[in-house]
């Protein structure tokens, strides 16, 4: 079970707590790293509004790399692996003209893309690769009596046509199937699979912030006491601007936000500084107390 | 054979205001859509139940509602295509919109929306004798567009018309995009100035549900971000949803990736005091946890290989 890493940019810019943690419970979950060496960004979709081809020869470009070490990439980041994706997608489907073309642009640096490598992100990989039961007995520290709540991001829910629901069925509530098989009792609730907001923060803030206000507190009045998810850029807004949505609903919502590694770090039992949990907006002492580990 | 089918319907009482849900179980056969269930529903078992269909084959778009959570043709949505095969089915309303009573929904401001980006062509000069001629090759983009029903599916889903109602919403901006791509209108920076303001084209979070919920494949969301792409090309490049993305583009051009404190700096303006000042609270949290992005930002190794694709791509366009 070997990869090669794409750690996205948020990983090592707003979010630096997520790398390390991703690193680590790979590690012990039996993945294999090479971190790519190179790779761009993936356009994000924000590229992709303006010209879908440069984006797509981005993307072929990193697939090649990845190609190159004769590995398929591993992401950590609901963005990062729906533009990825759809990216793969288009590759397939254009015909081989489409694809040819891009390929002579990758050829002023001696590279190929071949069709052959593609993405997938750390949570498809533990339900579809390391196991369920894998990861089941790995848990040291069931989350006993934590409830928390999915929040996934667009881009790996949707479009469906590009990520392979068909075929991989479990891909829907895999997050959920993860929150399970580590001890902690799941909040299902409507908001899990829309949009946190982010793309438009610093265009319309207000509406940004009233989704985040949204999610946040659904999520804790159905009971949650953390919320986790697998996107970094939802980590962003839902943890960063929950001081606003409070602020916007004159209540402290107080939801902390966990990123996927992180939550299956502590049940796997690493160290909650190793983590990277201290380096939140919203404390997570309370949930760390709950499931009786010190901060 | 016939199929069991428990609906799990969403009730709505205008005389009483009151909102409940209700549980219908029937027999239904193998092949039927969530509206014949719904129909067999109103006619055997509860003639009060509130639904609007005409066509039932996908074409008159009245029939748009939830189903498990998303919103879709109840007509075009066969039960056994469901979840857990069509035994467990929940169905609502769309969403974003006022219930008038159960399963219809008053369609008023959707309406109005649509004709606020005036769907009619605008063309200029001396009417010809004839009809007017366009080449095929510049009308098939609009083919997509065209498809589209009015059913409402993709507004009872958008992620922004939750939060603020004065947005134009995926339907509106998709017809705005079908006479702004055509070639015999002659008002296309016009339109693109009216949607270029609040609650137009910069306002969709790109969340595909909108995508997702097109029971045509109209894609709105691929249509805002065609009208965006127009609206720079054209001159409309100064509000901030248009300079964040002119400065995406300019970052990960020069870098290779992304830079999240040069990102809002250029989105905002370097001397825009204001919105820079309530960015303040946010980095200043970020920075106690220690979790603000590099000052320095590095260029990903080899970046030179990022601009030339740049480079070539855009000038292929
Ligand atoms: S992509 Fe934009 S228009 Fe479509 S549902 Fe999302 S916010 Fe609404
Ligand atoms: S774009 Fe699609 S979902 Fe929206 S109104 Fe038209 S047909 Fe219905
Ligand atoms: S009844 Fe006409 S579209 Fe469904």
């Amino acid at each position: 079970m070997k990869y090669a890493f794409f750690p996205g940019c948020v990983s090592r810019g707003g979010c630096p707590e997520l790398y390390p943690a991703a690193l680590e419970v790979s590690k012990r979950l039996g993945i294999e790293l090479e971190e790519m060496v190179g790779a761009s960004c993936t356009g994000a979709g924000v590229l992709q509004e303006k010209n879908q081809k440069l984006g797509d020869t981005l993307n072929a470009r990193n697939f090649a790399l990845a190609e190159k070490a004769g590995l398929p990439i591993m992401t950590i980041c609901s963005t990062c692996q729906g533009v990825m994706s759809q990216a793969y997608k288009r590759l397939q489907d254009e015909g081989p003209a489409y694809l040819a073309e891009i390929n002579s642009v990758l050829a002023e640096e001696g590279l190929e893309y071949k069709g052959t490598s593609e993405a997938k992100h750390l949570l498809w990989i533990i339900v579809e690769d390391v196991g369920i039961e894998k990861l089941r007995a790995l848990v040291v520290r069931p989350l006993k009596g934590l409830k928390v709540a999915p929040f996934y991001g667009c881009y790996i829910v949707r479009p469906t046509k590009s990520l392979d629901f068909e075929e991989h069925p479990e891909r829907q509530t895999s997050l959920e199937t993860v929150i399970d098989a580590l001890g902690a009792e799941v909040v299902d609730f409507p908001g899990k699979t829309r949009c946190c907001g982010f793309p438009i923060l610093t265009i319309n803030e207000r509406n940004s912030v009233s989704m985040v206000a949204n999610h946040t507190s659904d999520a804790k009045s159905l009971g949650a006491d953390a919320m986790v998810t697998p996107c970094p850029l939802c980590h962003l807004n839902l943890d960063g601007y929950q001081p606003k949505a409070s602020a916007m609903r004159h209540t402290k919502i107080d939801l902390p936000i966990l990123h996927l590694p992180q939550l299956v770090g502590l049940a796997i039992g690493l160290d909650p500084k190793a983590l990277g949990l201290s380096r939140h907006i919203i404390p997570t002492t309370r949930i760390l107390s709950k499931i009786a580990v010190p901060a | 054979m016939t199929l069991q089918t428990t609906l799990r319907v969403s009730r709505f009482n205008p005389e009483e205001q009151r909102s409940y849900w209700q549980e219908y179980t029937l027999d239904v056969e193998p092949q039927y859509t969530v509206l014949d269930a719904l129909i067999k529903i109103r006619e055997y078992e509860d003639g009060s139940l509130g639904l609007r269909c005409s066509c039932r084959s996908s074409i008159c778009g009245s029939c748009a509602i939830r189903i498990n959570g998303h919103a879709t043709l109840a007509c075009k949505t066969k039960l056994r295509s469901l979840a857990s095969g069509g035994r467990h089915v929940t169905v609502e309303p769309l969403g974003n919109l006022p219930i008038i009573k159960d399963l219809v929904v008053d369609m008023t401001s959707h309406w109005n929306k649509v004709m606020a980006v005036k769907p009619w062509l605008q063309p200029q000069g001396p009417e010809p004798e004839h009809e007017y001629i366009a080449p095929n090759e510049t009308m098939l983009h609009l083919a997509g567009v065209m498809s589209c029903i009015m059913c409402g599916a993709c507004v009872g889903d958008c992620t922004v018309l939750q939060v603020d109602p004065n947005f134009l919403g995926p339907a509106a901006l998709a017809k705005a995009y079908r006479f702004v791509g055509d070639p015999r209108d002659a008002a296309g920076k016009e339109r693109l100035k009216a949607l270029n303001r609040y609650g137009g084209i910069w306002d969709c979070t790109r969340c595909y549900e909108c995508v997702q919920a097109c029971p045509k494949g109209v894609a709105p969301m691929e249509r805002i971000m065609a009208l965006r792409d127009k609206a720079i090309e054209v001159g409309f490049d100064n509000t901030y949803g248009a300079r964040h993305t002119i400065a995406f583009g300019e970052i990960l051009e020069h870098a290779g990736r992304l830079d999240e404190l040069r990102l809002p700096i250029k989105t905002f303006g370097m001397f825009n005091f204001i919105q820079m000042l309530q960015l303040l609270p946010v980095g200043l949290r970020a920075l106690m946890r220690g979790k603000m992005p590099p000052v320095f930002h590095k260029p990903i190794p080899k970046a030179e290989n990022v601009r030339r694709i740049f480079k070539k791509m855009e000038s292929k366009r």
